[in-house]
């Protein structure tokens, strides 16, 4: 198949196209400001929706009413966006409506900066808003990985009536790799069985989040939590490398995984036995690949471009089998290879013990 | 001994007033006297005499018609509070070709929900627009609205609304309907039978407007709320009559040429 | 294999234009690529730089703190990143815009008055072609004529009176370098 060279927000823009997004409703904010601008391009090209909403308050409502139609919708934001999303991400998942975000990262708390960031990770894999719900998260490494987990996003947020959160940061969105897009899948024409569109020839439908009786809201939480089961049992993903006979195991997601990748070559040209594990599907989390890593590994290395968010989940996976270290880099900087392989020496050099906290010892590194 | 035959009746029976068909048989949980069951009542019969029940999607708010969709025989969403115009250019904006209402109040329009619903007329977004104004938040139990009046007492302006430290009411009509893209924006009130029928009539033109599709439309009614302001139903009717119309004047704001000629 | 290629310079001077030429030619010729940019509210007149990366096979990080290559068209761009190239790289300088030389010795270095050459061809906005040709001789991972192919073939049409131009300026850029 033919490549083209393309920057990661508008490769997700035209993956979305092709997988048949119906309607697009988003806000500008740096760094993901080319998705809406390539979709504001290309949807009425394709007779389909485009909106620029006032505000990402209106566009996430604008997705919640567009995905009460049964509609492929979708919104683009970068973490001060998701913030302001969050009421509305809260009511999509309470009517279970199938909805797909993507959030291109940047430097934060606050206003912040537009520097690709992975801060939003904690934030996301709750699903930003409040109530009890999960949402799916996928976090590709690469402009194609993100173009082919855009395409299996409206799919699996249909299958689970879910929303489902793509996470790239503002270097997956800003560069340009060569990606093979899919062949274009026309927009579905029939309806699911539970989308409002008017009650012709049926009896009235009605798509709430609202349960006044505690008794039937513990009903639609339990079908959430029935729902999340599900996702757990089937939607684990993540890429291994080197791992084979690995004695040292690097964790990162997204730009840090791929980051750790080179570090991890450069190690192995140096004879030591280290792997990556880069996990695709943050929520659901690879729980159960990390703990068995964990019985078989020597320690872990957790890299993230954050305070070590995903390191948590990482912790509670390995349950102790092994002692975990941790390296980040925060507000919009992003590791060199150099400083990933720095930490892999140490590892093999000073090996981290059982006690040892792995925050507080890279923090103690990075204020010294 | 003969029986006389049974003579027929002078009379027949004629069906004078029904519930439409539209408004679902639901008992209302609205208090004695609020207006909200009248607005539904109005929204359901004008739906059914255009014939729109089967491509209708209604929006219910945050406030006391929280529950509006069960009180509709067509299909129906829940907003979060103040976003209904938006929710509705999702709906509207995948599948023009249907009816598209929210039903909102006065905290939810005018306070929460200002920025969505001014970009929704300003887009001139082909919905159509109930707004309730009673001057007070009733759900929650009686705090001051954006529309509440001045010295009026709520229980979060307990000595009155004291526009030195709370501001002003919002004339919400009048703001509208100095966007291009607002089709038809009237007030209307529901104290009396006579205001009732002209309310009809306006929320009527409402749907006539989106039908034709010649913009946003907004119908403002003027409401009770007998609970929260701490009066009989017909006290709350007579407020309504001798406070709010002299605040919130009744009348058209923006009428779309081609409506102005349509005879409802 | 892998190089890492860092192209950096004011606003307005094609910096990543000449990146993504570089990263078109690679893509087409069946390597694997990366095209970083620096991005960020300067549009025109501030500092940008773009990295390119190319290899064969699954590319890690985006970024590397010692590229092979670097191609710096102003003086804040030689200052700033050439301590940071490898040993045994490469830096191709616009010595136009410069008042010094490249000081390691430790790497090849190709001094260049490219932006004069693109004015004495006609269009100062060349420089950026006169530069990537300088580096093309010098560049075992792509020929000369890949970059022309690539321009030819990813150039929107409207823009196509322009090829000869740019083909002008990479073929005095490798000229002057290996001269």
């Amino acid at each position: 198949m033919t490549r083209q060279l393309l920057k990661g927000n508008v490769a997700m823009a035209e993956a979305a196209i092709r997988a048949g997004v119906e309607a697009y409703f988003g806000y500008p904010i740096t760094p993901q400001s080319e998705l809406l601008e390539w979709m504001a391009k290309r949807m009425p090209e394709e007779g389909r929706a485009f909106l620029q909403a006032e505000s990402e308050v209106a566009a996430i409502n604008m997705v919640y009413g567009a995905a009460c139609t049964g509609a492929r919708v979708m919104t683009s934001t970068s973490g001060p966006g998701i913030s302001l999303m969050a009421e509305g991400i809260s009511y999509i998942a309470g009517t279970e409506v199938p909805a797909v975000i993507v959030d291109v990262m940047r430097g934060g708390p606050g206003l912040g900066n537009i520097a690709p960031s992975q801060g939003d990770y904690r934030q996301v894999i709750h699903g930003a808003g409040h109530g009890d719900f999960f949402p799916l998260v996928l976090a590709p490494a690469s402009v194609q990985e993100a173009v082919d987990l855009i395409g299996e996003a409206f799919d699996l947020a249909e299958k689970y009536r879910t929303i489902v959160f793509v996470v790239a940061d503002g270097s997956i969105g800003q560069m340009m790799e060569p990606v093979s897009l899919p062949e274009p899948r026309p927009p579905r024409r029939e309806r699911p069985d539970w989308a409002v569109g008017g009650a012709e020839g049926r009896p009235a439908r009605r798509l709430t989040s609202l349960y006044l009786k505690p008794e039937v809201e513990e009903e639609v939480n339990l079908r959430l939590v029935q729902r999340w089961q599900a996702m757990e049992a089937n939607e684990i993903r993540y890429r291994e490398y080197y791992l084979d006979d690995a004695e040292y195991v690097v964790l990162g997601f997204g730009t840090a995984g791929r980051v750790a990748l080179s570090a991890v070559r450069a190690a192995r040209a140096e004879g030591i036995k280290v792997g990556l594990f880069r996990p695709v599907s943050l929520r659901p989390f690879p729980t159960e690949a990390i703990r068995d890593l964990a019985a078989r590994s020597k320690a872990f290395l957790v890299v993230e471009m954050n305070g070590g968010q995903m390191l948590d989940d990482v912790q509670a996976a390995a349950q102790g089998q092994v002692p975990v270290r941790f390296y980040g880099r925060m507000g919009g900087m992003v590791p060199f290879p150099d400083e990933v392989l720095a930490e892999i020496h140490a590892l093999v050099s000073e090996p981290p013990t059982p006690a040892e906290a792995p925050r507080a010892r890279w923090l103690a590194q990075m204020v010294s | 001994m003969t029986v006389a035959a049974p003579t027929k009746p002078k009379t027949t029976l004629k069906m004078v007033y029904q519930r439409p068909e539209a408004l679902a048989d639901t008992p209302t949980h609205y208090c004695p006297g609020c207006t909200h069951g009248v607005a539904h009542r109005l929204v359901a019969e004008v739906i059914d005499e255009m014939g729109l029940r089967e491509k209708t999607i209604g929006i219910a708010p945050v406030g006391c018609a929280v529950l509006a969709y069960d009180y509709f025989e067509f299909d129906g969403v829940e907003a979060a509070h103040g976003r209904a115009p938006a929710m509705a250019t999702g709906i509207k904006r995948v599948l023009p070709d249907r009816i598209v209402f929210t039903y909102q109040g006065d905290g939810d329009l005018a306070s929460i929900g200002m920025g969505e619903i001014v970009h929704a007329a300003a887009r001139g977004e082909r919905i159509t627009v109930i707004f309730i104004n009673n001057a007070i938040y009733g759900m929650t139990g009686g705090q001051m609205a954006p529309t509440t009046l001045p010295n009026q007492i709520t229980t979060s302006s307990p000595g009155g609304r004291d526009v030195a430290v709370q501001g002003f009411p919002i004339r919400m009509s009048e703001i509208l309907a100095t966007l291009d893209g607002a089709a038809y924006v009237v007030r209307r009130s529901m104290h009396d039978p006579a205001n009732i029928r002209k309310a009809k009539k306006a929320i009527r033109l409402a749907f006539e407007a989106q039908v034709r599709g010649l913009g946003f439309s907004l119908v403002e009614l003027l409401s009770t709320c007998p609970t929260n302001w701490k009066m009989t139903p017909a006290e709350a009717m007579n407020w309504v009559r001798d406070n709010m119309v002299p605040a919130y004047p009744l009348g058209d704001y923006k009428v779309a040429p081609e409506l102005q000629k349509l005879r409802v | 294999m892998q190089t890492e290629i860092l192209i950096a310079g004011f606003g307005g001077q094609g910096v990543l234009f000449a990146g993504q030429v570089l990263a078109y030619a690679a893509m087409d010729a069946g390597h694997e690529v990366t095209w970083f940019p620096s991005y960020g509210p300067e549009m025109r007149g501030g500092t940008a730089n773009c990295t390119v990366i190319i290899a064969d096979e699954e590319i890690g990080s985006p970024l590397v703190a010692h590229p092979q290559v670097l191609m710096a068209l102003n003086a804040p761009s030689l200052d700033k990143f050439e301590p940071q190239v490898q040993p045994e790289g490469l830096v191709v300088a616009n010595a136009s815009l410069l008042n010094r030389g490249v000081t390691r010795t430790d790497v090849k270095a190709i001094a260049l008055k490219a932006s004069h050459i693109a004015e004495a061809l006609g269009d100062r906005r060349l420089a950026n072609m006169v530069m990537l040709g300088a580096m093309m001789p010098r560049f075992p991972m792509l020929t000369m004529e890949q970059i022309k192919t690539a321009l030819k073939g990813h150039l929107p049409a409207r823009k196509h009176h322009l090829l000869e131009a740019n083909y002008r300026a990479l073929d005095a850029g490798a000229a002057a370098a290996q001269a």
